[in-house]
């Protein structure tokens, strides 16, 4: 007889939200996550559509360390000397439905973590899972340091740069296009100066992404949220480009805080804490194979990540994926049968949720983004120029619009614009 | 390859701010002893932590103990420049404290 009825590895989103269904339906559960407290290894950018929260607590929801509320949305196309941006603000933000909360992981993390002990999981920190156990193709527990701990079933939930992942189902890493990498600064600032100069009121906040200048032109771009008394700033680059770029990561970063549009907001804050992480980029035709024999991924170890180039989702994901992994955990274990087989469920029920609904909604938009550098190196300058004409004067007599802005447009081509808005609409 | 700009940032000064637990008798990602110059350049680009560093006299280094584990030198890695890689030891490495 195994160890446990089934072993979470890892505690970020999904890991809790597993184990946390797993013990509710009755089952013995472990979880061991390396880091000595859980979040002490997670990064996340990051905002968290509560939807998912409230779905696995609908009641507590709500006590959920979160920092700030979103009421403030933010799309910039950034040159080296000008924003070109998109602001919206919309009391539907604030409705329960919609509502998202930018999140700091070291907080959010062990809150999460309590939920699922809370419910009888058990927990071992600070040491990492460095080896499956398997019989032929059949996943039957662990090795943590000297231990060797077996369950009837297996969920990995151990992120991004899973070294379990490839031995669990064959899947090899992750290319370099198929991920990005994020560099992030937490700053430290006043409560509210921070909702001063997000111009929001204290407790809500603005989510603000950039493309463009972020990443001097190659594919990715930065990310700015509010938190409470922190403002979490950074790049993400896809990392198969970033290989051949100029700059360095680490100093995208240091100069995109001193863009003339970004470097207001974070006056005379102290940068607290550098973070690094991987992101998932490759969209529903990288995911892994989500079901293996005695074992089931969920969250960014099977590279769940929707990106729409103005959202950026991967905790909501993972949040659904870990609550669906752990009732179909359970279920399987009720037939007495935890093959490929009888967990198969689980990818079905994904499929017919909005985790896989809208990654395959999204699936070409990775290629887009890939395949249409002047996204990232031609339009914001475009836009800047065509903004210049309408917004710049210095007495000298104007030029009519239906003048001054065509050649600015034929400058990148007619055709080429119409191409890239039909390519970049149809891959949304 | 383009030739990288200079940089400007004061990284170990970032890093200063991080907390950790260094593992001083065990280096958990390893280089090759003549690492291939080419991947070795791609790694100096993609490591937000500035661990891969090619010295004034043209020589790579590279220091593990400010490590994010992130896992993006794993990712780009085609096995001429990175030896090893695994996660530190229990209980070491970084330790965020915002995250």
């Amino acid at each position: 007889m195994a160890d446990f009825d089934a072993i979470v590895v890892g505690s970020g989103c999904a890991g809790p939200a597993a184990a946390y269904e797993l013990a509710k339906a009755g089952k013995s559960v472990l979880v061991i996550e390396r880091g000595t407290t859980s979040g002490a290894k997670n990064v996340s950018g990051g905002r968290l559509y509560l939807h998912a929260l409230r779905a696995l607590f609908p009641d507590d929801a709500g006590s959920a360390p979160l920092e700030r509320r979103i009421v403030r949305e933010r799309v910039s196309l950034l040159s080296a000397d000008s924003a070109t941006t998109l602001d919206v603000t919309d009391e539907l933000m604030r409705d329960e439905r919609y509502e998202s909360w930018s999140v700091l992981r070291a907080r959010f993390d062990p809150w999460l973590a309590e939920q699922a002990e809370g419910a009888g999981a058990e927990y071992i920190n600070g040491i990492a899972v460095e080896e499956l156990l398997k019989d032929g193709d059949r996943v039957t527990g662990v090795r943590a340091g000297d231990d060797e701990i077996t369950a009837d079933v297996v969920l990995l939930c151990d992120g991004v740069n899973s070294l379990l992942v490839p031995q669990a189902v064959g899947a090899p890493r992750p290319r370099p296009d198929q991920v990005a990498v994020g560099v992030k600064h937490v700053v430290e600032l006043p409560e509210t100066v921070i909702s001063d100069r997000a111009m929001c009121a204290d407790g809500d906040g603005m989510a603000w992404l950039f493309v463009g200048d972020a990443t001097h032109g190659r594919v990715g771009g930065g990310f700015l949220y509010t938190n409470r008394d922190t403002i979490s700033v950074g790049i993400v680059a896809t990392v198969s480009d970033l290989m051949e770029s100029e700059t360095p990561i680490y100093q995208l970063l240091e100069e995109f805080t001193r863009h003339p549009a970004v470097a207001p907001i974070l006056e005379g804050g102290t940068v607290v804490e550098h973070s690094g992480h991987l992101v998932a980029e490759g969209g529903y035709d990288a995911l892994p194979p989500l079901v293996g024999d005695g074992v089931l991924l969920a969250g960014e170890s099977a590279l769940m990540c929707v990106n729409a180039g103005y959202t950026v989702r991967g905790m909501d994901l993972a949040l659904a994926a870990g609550q669906q992994a752990g009732r179909s955990a359970a279920a399987a274990l009720d037939a007495g049968d935890t093959s490929a087989e009888g967990l198969a469920g689980y990818r079905a029920a994904l499929e017919d949720s909005f985790v896989l609904r809208d990654l395959r909604t999204l699936r070409r938009f990775p290629h887009f983004m890939e395949s249409t550098p002047r996204v990232f190196r031609d339009y914001p300058d475009l836009a800047r120029d065509v903004m210049r004409e309408l917004f710049l004067v210095d007495g000298t007599p104007m030029r009519p619009l239906a003048k001054a802005v065509p050649p600015i447009v034929k400058r990148t081509g007619y055709l080429n614009v119409a191409k890239d808005l039909v390519k970049g609409m149809r891959s949304l | 390859m383009s030739t990288p700009r200079p940089t400007t940032v004061s990284i170990e000064e970032y890093l200063g701010r991080n907390r950790y637990e260094v593992d001083e008798e065990h280096a958990h990602i390893t280089i090759a002893e003549h690492p291939d110059p080419i991947e070795f350049a791609e790694l100096v680009r993609v490591c937000p932590a500035a661990l891969y560093k090619v010295d004034e006299a043209g020589e790579p280094t590279f220091d593990y103990a400010g490590c994010l584990e992130c896992g993006t030198c794993r990712i780009v890695a085609g096995g001429r420049a990175v030896a090893t890689w695994a996660y530190p030891r229990p209980t070491m490495g970084v330790e965020y404290r915002y995250g």
